[in-house]
């Protein structure tokens, strides 16, 4: 059952490492490079230490301004849009039909968004946004509203943290119903002797259920939305003003802009830390929370029908309909 | 499974929350350029085909749809077969940091491609890749042979170890083992994998359009070339993300089963 040692294993795991490696570390040692040097064009640089980080990290300077203040505008514009999907997507997987056509119909359509290349996501919402010539902008001008979101900064973040709730819910919506799915029936019928109302089946049965599929729902839409570059940058453009520049569009402005390539290499740098730590946080709590089940479910022998599970699954054969 | 009051109305109203921007984009292709500015109507009253008429005919335009699936073909081809192997020793054998190159592996799943934009034209402009699908392909690979790599992990265990062990008594060599029998084993495993590499190297622009200039152009920078040059065109640009939301569509109704757990880096 457990996995057994084997060194040679490196061999067949080399294919991935070099083209990750070759994908991954070589142009992190450029960006290393670069964040430790100043250059004047002609390919002159110019040793600089960590010059560009103290500039960075320092809100006084310009560079330090516009990181800090886009890095804030992403971790408001993160928690606005977990606050609306993360519940909005629970509501949805509780509200899909039970069976019949009716549940593949609905989850081909709640997957469609996610399937649109993120620049039309955006050109869809610019269309739909734009008080001339779409529905939305003019039905809300119609009706009174005041609604432009090349010129108003509230209306441009409405209408990302709309487009972001649009193209993304679907993703909370159905790893939420892949984990109600798993629930077995016997739970419900306990809980329907038990006289147990609507609220508080959700509580002690659904919502335990789910918190595994919630967790990677939560960190995926939070690594996401933390590097949302297409969409709004397609929509707004960042503006109106700097009001929707997020970390992602001011180091690309910075990076291919004006080629600043010091400054945008160190920003990438810390950047990259801060997904790193979030990232070991998911991780850790990923493989811990696999564990917990594998512990659950060896103390109680469940008739649960098993998802594959963390990172050292229980060799059983998954029925072929796996999951969702 | 035991649903709330209010369902349909929900399931409903979310629906058409989701398809009405869509509905208007799939409208406003089939109306004229002076019907989409002068009038606001809810359908086209003179439907017209000329904008797919104009792309279909157009080199500079179709040629972004066939670079675009060039690389994205590339990319699932590379990744599905470099992270197969990987995906088996992960899940069968513990070996000198293996959990350690697992997360690796991750966090290149999530680090931002916007830090690699630069990087990446530097790095193929040097070995000669720049412009070409090539570039594209193996930059895709940064996020989707991670996700690859996880998806097919868990599918590999849940074949069990018994049928590895069974098959290297009957004498399989491990190749034969691999390709014969647990490669058909994990089949949809396989397909879904495959799905997801083509979808995110399918939406993925910044990058794209970075390592591309003229020959190798995706059909995405194709469209935000032409928004800003052509004077809005908003027909034509209508019918063009129409044309690209239709693979998605298409494929989507295969992995309906699976989306979620893709999505979930297959830990579902």
């Amino acid at each position: 059952m457990d996995k057994t040692v084997n060194q040679k294993a490196w061999f067949l795991v080399l294919p991935v490492f070099l083209v990750v490696a070759f994908s991954a570390v070589l142009p992190l040692m450029t960006v290393v490079n670069y964040s430790m040097q100043d250059t004047f064009g002609n390919n002159q640089f110019f040793w600089n230490g960590v010059g560009w980080f103290k500039e960075l990290l320092d809100p006084s300077t310009d560079l330090g301004g516009r990181f800090l203040a886009s890095l804030g505008r992403n971790l408001f514009f993160s928690l606005v849009i977990l606050a609306i999907e993360v519940p909005l997507g629970i509501v949805v997987a509780l509200s899909m039909p039970r069976e019949g056509w009716t549940v593949a119909a609905c989850l081909v359509i709640l997957a469609l968004p996610l399937l649109i290349p993120w620049n039309v996501v955006g050109t869809i919402w610019q269309i739909f946004g734009r008080p001339d010539i779409g529905l939305l902008g003019y039905v809300l001008n119609a009706a009174g509203f005041d609604y432009n979101y090349v010129s108003n900064d509230i209306d441009a973040w409405v209408t990302v943290i709309v487009m972001d709730v649009w193209h993304w819910t679907s993703l909370v919506a159905l790893l939420c119903y892949a984990g109600l799915k798993s629930i077995p029936e016997a739970y419900y019928q306990a809980a329907q002797i038990d006289g147990a109302s609507r609220w508080a089946v959700f509580k002690a049965i659904q919502l335990p259920k789910m918190n595994r599929v919630l967790l990677i729902a939560v960190l995926l839409r939070f690594m996401d939305s933390f590097m949302i570059y297409t969409e709004p940058f397609v929509v707004t453009g960042g503006g109106p003003g700097n009001s929707t520049t997020f970390v992602s569009i001011e180091l690309v402005k910075i990076a291919l802009g004006q080629f600043d390539l010091g400054k945008a290499a160190a920003l990438s740098l810390v950047y990259n830390l801060i997904i790193l730590i979030v990232c070991w946080i998911f991780y850790t709590v990923m493989t811990n929370a696999g564990v917990e089940r594998k512990v659950q479910a060896a103390s109680e022998p469940a008739v649960e029908p098993k998802p594959s599970v963390g990172l050292k699954p229980v060799p059983a054969f998954k029925p072929k309909e796996g999951v969702a | 499974m035991h649903s709330i009051p209010g369902r349909r109305l929900i399931m409903g109203l979310f629906l058409v929350f989701l398809l009405l921007p869509i509905y208007w984009l799939v409208n406003m292709s089939f109306k004229t350029n002076s019907e989409i500015v002068s009038t606001m109507t809810l359908w086209p009253h003179t439907p017209t085909l000329q904008h797919y008429k104009r792309i279909f005919t157009d080199e500079s335009w179709y040629s972004g749809y066939i670079n675009s699936l060039e690389y994205v073909v590339l990319n699932t081809i590379i990744s599905i077969s470099v992270a197969l192997p990987a995906a088996y020793a992960f899940s069968r054998y513990r070996f000198l940091g293996d959990k350690h190159l697992f997360f690796w592996l991750l966090s290149n799943r999530m680090a931002p491609a916007a830090v690699y934009a630069l990087p990446f034209f530097n790095l193929y402009s040097a070995i000669g890749l720049f412009d070409t699908p090539w570039a594209v392909a193996l930059a895709h690979c940064i996020f989707n042979v991670p996700l690859a790599v996880w998806i097919l992990e868990g599918f590999v265990s849940g074949v069990p170890r018994e049928i590895d062990e069974t098959a290297f008594l009957d004498g399989y060599s491990f190749p034969r083992f691999f390709i014969k029998i647990l490669v058909p084993l994990i089949a949809s495993g396989i397909g879904v994998a495959a799905f997801f590499c083509f979808m995110f190297s399918w939406v993925e622009l910044l990058l794209a359009r970075t390592l591309t200039s003229v020959s190798a152009k995706p059909i995405a920078a194709i469209m935000t070339r032409t928004v800003s040059a052509a004077g809005m065109d908003w027909g034509l640009l209508a019918a063009a993300g129409v044309l690209t939301i239709i693979p998605g569509a298409l494929v989507i109704w295969f992995v309906r089963n699976y989306i979620a757990r893709g999505f979930a880096l297959g830990r579902v």
